[in-house]
């Protein structure tokens, strides 16, 4: 599952049929501080997120199975508002080393 | 399953049921000297890890739906455990490159 900003909404009158009644959000995708990571894409909203929020969203199948209605054609969906991020900065070391390593 | 270190945690009130009762948490993979670091993503917490543990995160929905006993979850990413230790052999040196 990924971090995204809410940047605006997408409608469509002529599209598959079981798009309908699903609303569609421009997200920008983030990264750990919050910053934008890769380009814009459309996820279906199944949190009722609004426009400028923080959401977390999930790909593929899963997004399809966050919607109410089965087997819709989506492949990212928003699926929960974010309130708070709270990322450790700290912590810089994430190389895995060769040989027997224990964690603390 | 991958190798990843948590780094931090999303607090949501307003998200799918599924995710209730879990901490939702930011993890980044480890990953070998000389390797790219891959991106941070988020991982469901279903072992009770805390920040800067270094962990086991199994990235698929089926595997999702067992550990949540929830049917159709939209869950990917599950962390399934904290790991004491690993042992990487030095014959393994020669394919990451």
């Amino acid at each position: 599952m990924l971090l995204g900003k809410i940047v605006g909404t997408a409608v469509a009158t002529i599209k598959t049929l079981e798009l309908t009644g699903v609303k569609l959000l421009v997200v920008q995708p983030l990264n750990k501080n919050l910053e934008p990571s890769g380009s814009l894409q459309v996820a279906a909203d199944a949190t009722q997120a609004g426009y400028g929020d923080i959401v977390f969203m999930v790909r593929a199948r899963e997004a399809a199975l966050a919607l109410e209605e089965k087997f819709v054609p989506v492949d990212l969906s928003a699926i929960g508002v974010v309130d708070t991020v709270d990322v450790d900065r700290s912590i810089r070391d994430f190389e895995l080393s060769w040989g027997y390593s224990q964690f603390a | 399953m991958i190798i990843a270190k948590v780094i931090g945690t999303v607090v949501s009130t307003i998200k799918h049921p599924a995710y209730h009762s879990y901490k939702l948490q930011v993890v980044q993979p480890l990953n070998l000297p000389g390797e790219l670091p891959e991106e941070t993503f988020l991982a469901l917490d279903s072992a009770h890890a805390g920040v800067g543990d270094t962990v086991l995160v199994m990235r698929e929905g089926n595997g999702a739906r067992q550990v949540t006993q929830i049917k159709d979850a939209p869950i990917i990413s599950m962390i399934v455990g904290i790991l004491d230790s690993v042992e990487i052999t030095e014959q393994a040196k020669g394919n990451s490159r």
